[in-house]
């Protein structure tokens, strides 16, 4: 079997930790190897989604440095996996040697669910998880990842789960990064529709393939003493 | 002194890093038109379909008698204008009562579009997909008789009816060859302005009937 | 340097009534368009999109060829080419001409470029009587107020408020029914349009091989002010510009279902010059205004260039999560939502309003329905850079370049980025694990107070990934 390499993103080592852990197990229980090179930090994606290129650059560098060689990088996360496999290329268009390093690590970058559905080639990984969920389609990995159908096949095989689809599951949840603390009253409107519309469905937990949505609706969860839990994929699916 | 133009052109292409002017450029994308092949029923089904969806009205005549009856009984006294299409005389619409002919004179007959009920024409087109009527400005056809009345009814020979846009464009590809105005009609006038609540006959005509003959 | 217009916007999101109006409008349309798209309404919509943005980047790629080629064939038909280098030039040509000809009264259709040149109110200076004749910005101009959004104007009035304004400036009996509200706008227009000498419209398309413009409307009155005056103008930027009149074939079938659902508006006009002999209507004179007013800058930047692809359809404002909380009237400009964000900063600067290509989580919902393909999220994040290099150059923004400096710095060096996270981990009031209300005065940074305004934060994990992964390892080395 293939050897994996773990790219938790900074907000999984920092603040949802257990989400790398959970990717971890699944991709063992695959029969993966898998490593996790210490070195890595940040995919860079802060500076660069606030218009600070050169200061991204030097992040960009150092990750494609930490994964040279690495035959599968597998994200818990879709818009670091955008930042990785698309827009370092628009980080380097003008350097051509690095240039062509970003465009190598393109093709091996893979956000989690989506390396389990293209590459492991398998959508029951012996999970259970016995409650009622909704699916929020994270931007990043629907719009510039296709991620869509994978992560809804992948929670079908969940034994004992239930899925409820909300009327906005493709809405944005408001985080954007850095937006959610310029502009914090649209994109806490914007959380509050995505709230509003899965507490209509009647579901405990919200699942996403992005710890950043999930920290952004859980904020609104938890400010407002609501009952409902947020659950990254890769937890649901290491659930026994 | 450089004229508007002049300045304009120039920093279009410095824009767009040239020097001059160029030839005609290569890589236009090729046209895209595909003409399905559909027969005259399902071609009349589609168009019935299209514009009924639309609250437009449509009536299958078997002959030019049975639409000049059925254009009688629709304007039912009720004053109207007539294009100088002449389909219509081959109809025998002018011979309807109170049905005046529209004209050349263009302030007559904006006179009598502004104050009838009704506008009678022909269409040069009719387009099965979008249940559109193709009008073009000629002498037989003038603006302003299927725009002012509040009723419009429409004459139209079978043999006008084509698939939809792309035959049109494949049979007519410089519209402006023909005329200073082609307008497709694809059902009654209409706004949703005001608190997105759809209401008919805003400027245009509210009413629209096309007779297929 | 504007700064977020924080107050406006505040009162926009919290006015719930305001809410449901934008919500259900543009609900409305991005359901119809949703439906008009599916594959048994028509054949591979994809693939129209993929031609309109070719022949959009090939018109704006060779515009200078295309304008001149416009410009041969409408003098051809009989018209005439005004070009306007800025938004002076367009209006003074049309206060000229109103002198030389007489002109009392205009009638105008919809016409998002007049609106760019603010024409009504350099017409109403001069005391002509000018008139809106689409029923929203008949409205509107009644209101004295700016369009809401790029098709459907008036989307943030009620009935009620159309009630109002009509006794109020009609002086007539009170009607709240849109239907019959809808009848008295029609009663007066009429009469506007029979006896206007000047009618004024935009044009959806401008098409080179024909001399033509096209107008694409479902009331009449596009038509009504094109056929019924002596002159007409027609009133365009220059990158509306078409290379043929058979591309209509594809712009047509993406411009309805994208904007309203509909596979063909009710009216399509194709008009080009004046009426000819022949014809018994139709205007005597006809003009065509073509307007750079910053077009041609727009046109300079590779990456950019095809904000210009732009057909004015609407989709990206229906389906924009920000433009449906804040509305239309919270962007600078005339054009509003994820169009009006990518064009603005272009045509007014970098440094107006430095907030607004910011004002996006970068969804990608826009580029998604597009029907030219416009990469709207990849302009903003080009615009952004520009925005960081502007501010850096005249010295503002000094906290926040700082702080990715350091981001940056830290970033690079696994070791210091561990010992920051141990420290801040440190730092952060102890909450065994819960999410946090509020944090003491010290740490309340502008950041974290916008977060915390809306929402709690998590604390920083008692042991990092990396800290439980090394123990993960070493059980299993045990083991």
């Amino acid at each position: 079997m293939s050897r994996v390499s773990l790219f938790v993103t900074c907000i999984v080592d920092q603040v949802f930790p257990k989400v790398g852990l959970a990717m971890a197990d699944v991709l063992e229980r695959l029969g993966y190897q898998i490593d996790f090179p210490e070195a890595q930090t940040c995919c860079g994606q802060p500076a660069f989604n606030s218009g600070f290129w050169d200061e991204a650059r030097g992040v960009a560098r150092h990750f494609m440095d930490v994964f040279e060689g690495a035959e599968y990088i597998v994200v818990p996360s879709g818009s670091c996996t955008s930042m990785c496999g698309h827009h370092f290329a628009d980080l380097f268009q003008d350097d051509a040697a690095m240039l062509a390093r970003a465009h190598a690590i393109e093709s091996r970058v893979y956000e989690f669910s989506k390396f389990l559905t293209e590459v492991a080639q398998v959508e029951d990984v012996g999970a259970s998880f016995a409650h009622t969920i909704t699916y929020h389609d994270s931007c990043h990995a629907l719009r510039e990842l296709g991620v869509k159908a994978g992560p809804r096949k992948l929670l079908s095989r969940v034994r004992g789960l239930t899925l409820k689809e909300m009327d906005v599951a493709e809405e944005c949840c408001g985080f954007g990064g850095t937006f959610s603390v310029k502009f914090p009253d649209v994109s806490g409107g914007m959380a509050q529709t995505k709230i509003d519309s899965i507490l209509r469905t009647g579901a405990s937990h919200i699942v996403s393939i992005d710890s950043s949505c999930l920290m952004q609706l859980q904020g609104v969860i938890s400010r407002q003493g609501l009952p409902l839990e947020t659950i990254h994929l890769a937890e649901v699916l290491a659930s026994r | 002194m450089a004229t508007a133009r002049d300045e304009i052109l120039g920093r279009i292409r410095t824009s767009l890093g040239r020097t001059g002017a160029t030839g005609t450029p290569g890589g236009l994308p090729p046209v895209r038109l595909h003409i399905p092949e559909v027969p005259l029923e399902p071609r009349i089904q589609r168009f019935r379909a299209a514009l009924e969806k639309l609250n437009g009205k449509v009536f299958r005549a078997n002959s030019r008698d049975d639409a000049r009856a059925y254009v009688e009984s629709l304007l039912n006294g009720r004053p109207a204008v007539t294009s100088n299409a002449p389909f219509l005389n081959e109809c025998g619409i002018g011979t309807i009562a109170n049905v005046r002919a529209g004209g050349a004179d263009r302030e007559a007959l904006r006179g009598m579009c502004a104050t009838l009920d009704a506008g009678i024409s022909s269409a040069d087109y009719a387009l099965s997909d979008t249940g559109s009527l193709v009008m073009i400005a000629s002498h037989d056809e003038a603006r302003l008789v299927s725009l002012l009345p509040p009723l419009h009814i429409a004459l139209v020979p079978l043999d006008r009816l084509l698939t939809g846009l792309d035959e049109l464009y494949t049979l007519l590809p410089v519209p402006s060859d023909r005329s200073s105005s082609m307008v497709f009609i694809t059902g009654p006038s209409r706004t949703a302005d005001i608190e997105q609540i759809l209401v008919r006959g805003v400027h245009g005509p509210g009413e629209i009937h096309v007779v297929l003959v | 340097m504007n700064p977020i217009p924080v107050e406006a916007i505040q009162k926009a999101v919290g006015d719930s009534r305001l809410q449901a109006a934008i919500y259900s409008s543009t609900g409305r349309l991005m359901e119809k368009r949703a439906h008009s798209i599916e594959p048994e309404e028509i054949d591979d919509f994809q693939g129209l999109r993929t031609q309109a943005n070719a022949l959009k980047k090939h018109a704006i790629d060779n515009l200078d060829y295309y304008l001149e080629q416009l410009e041969q064939n409408v003098i051809a038909r009989g018209g005439k080419v005004i070009w306007c280098r800025d938004a002076d030039e367009a209006v003074q040509f049309v206060l000229n001409l109103s002198k030389e000809k007489g002109v009392k009264r205009i009638v105008k259709s919809k016409s998002m470029t007049t609106e760019e040149i603010d024409l009504n109110e350099h017409l109403e200076h001069e005391k002509i009587d000018v008139v809106e004749t689409d029923l929203g910005e008949y409205i509107l101009q009644l209101a004295h107020e700016k369009p809401y959004h790029i098709v459907a104007p008036a989307l943030h009035k009620t009935r009620y408020d159309v009630a109002d304004l009509f006794t109020e400036t009609l002086h007539v009996a009170r009607e709240e029914e849109p239907e019959k509200q809808t009848q008295i706008a029609r009663r007066v227009l009429r009469e506007k349009f029979l006896t206007a000498e000047l009618g004024i419209t935009g044009a959806n398309f401008l098409i080179a091989d024909s001399g033509a413009i096209v107008l694409v409307e479902n009331e009449g009155n596009a038509r009504l002010s094109s056929s019924a005056p002596r002159i007409q103008i027609a009133m365009a930027g220059i990158e509306k510009v078409i290379p043929r009149a058979q591309d209509l074939a594809t712009f047509l079938k993406v411009l309805g279902r994208s904007a309203t659902g509909q596979p063909l508006t009710v009216y399509t006009s194709f008009l080009s010059g004046p009426r000819r002999s022949g014809e018994i209507d139709g205007p005597e004179e006809f003009y065509l205004v073509l307007l750079d007013n910053g077009r041609t800058r727009l046109l300079a930047d590779e990456n950019k260039r095809q904000s210009l692809y732009c057909i004015r359809c609407g989709a990206c404002l229906n389906h924009c999560p920000v433009y449906r909380k804040i509305g239309g009237h919270n962007y600078p400009w005339v054009y509003s939502g994820p169009i009006g964000a990518i064009i603005s900063p272009q045509f007014h600067g970098v440094t107006k309003d430095p907030w607004l290509p910011f004002a996006s989580s970068l969804c990608g919902a826009c580029a998604e329905v597009c029907p030219v393909k416009i990469d709207i999220p990849k302009v903003l994040l080009e615009l952004r850079a520009d925005i960081t290099l502007a501010k850096r150059r005249e010295g503002a923004g000094k906290w926040e370049r700082f702080a990715f400096k350091v981001f940056s710095y830290v970033m690079q060096r696994p070791k210091l980025y561990e010992m920051g996270s141990a420290m801040a981990a440190a730092v952060f009031p102890g909450s065994q694990g819960k999410w946090v209300r509020s944090l003491p005065g010290l740490l309340q940074g502008p950041p974290i107070k916008g977060w915390l305004s809306k929402r709690d934060l998590p604390p920083p994990a008692e042991r990092s990934f990396r800290a439980l992964w090394r123990e993960r390892q070493r059980s299993k080395g045990a083991a």
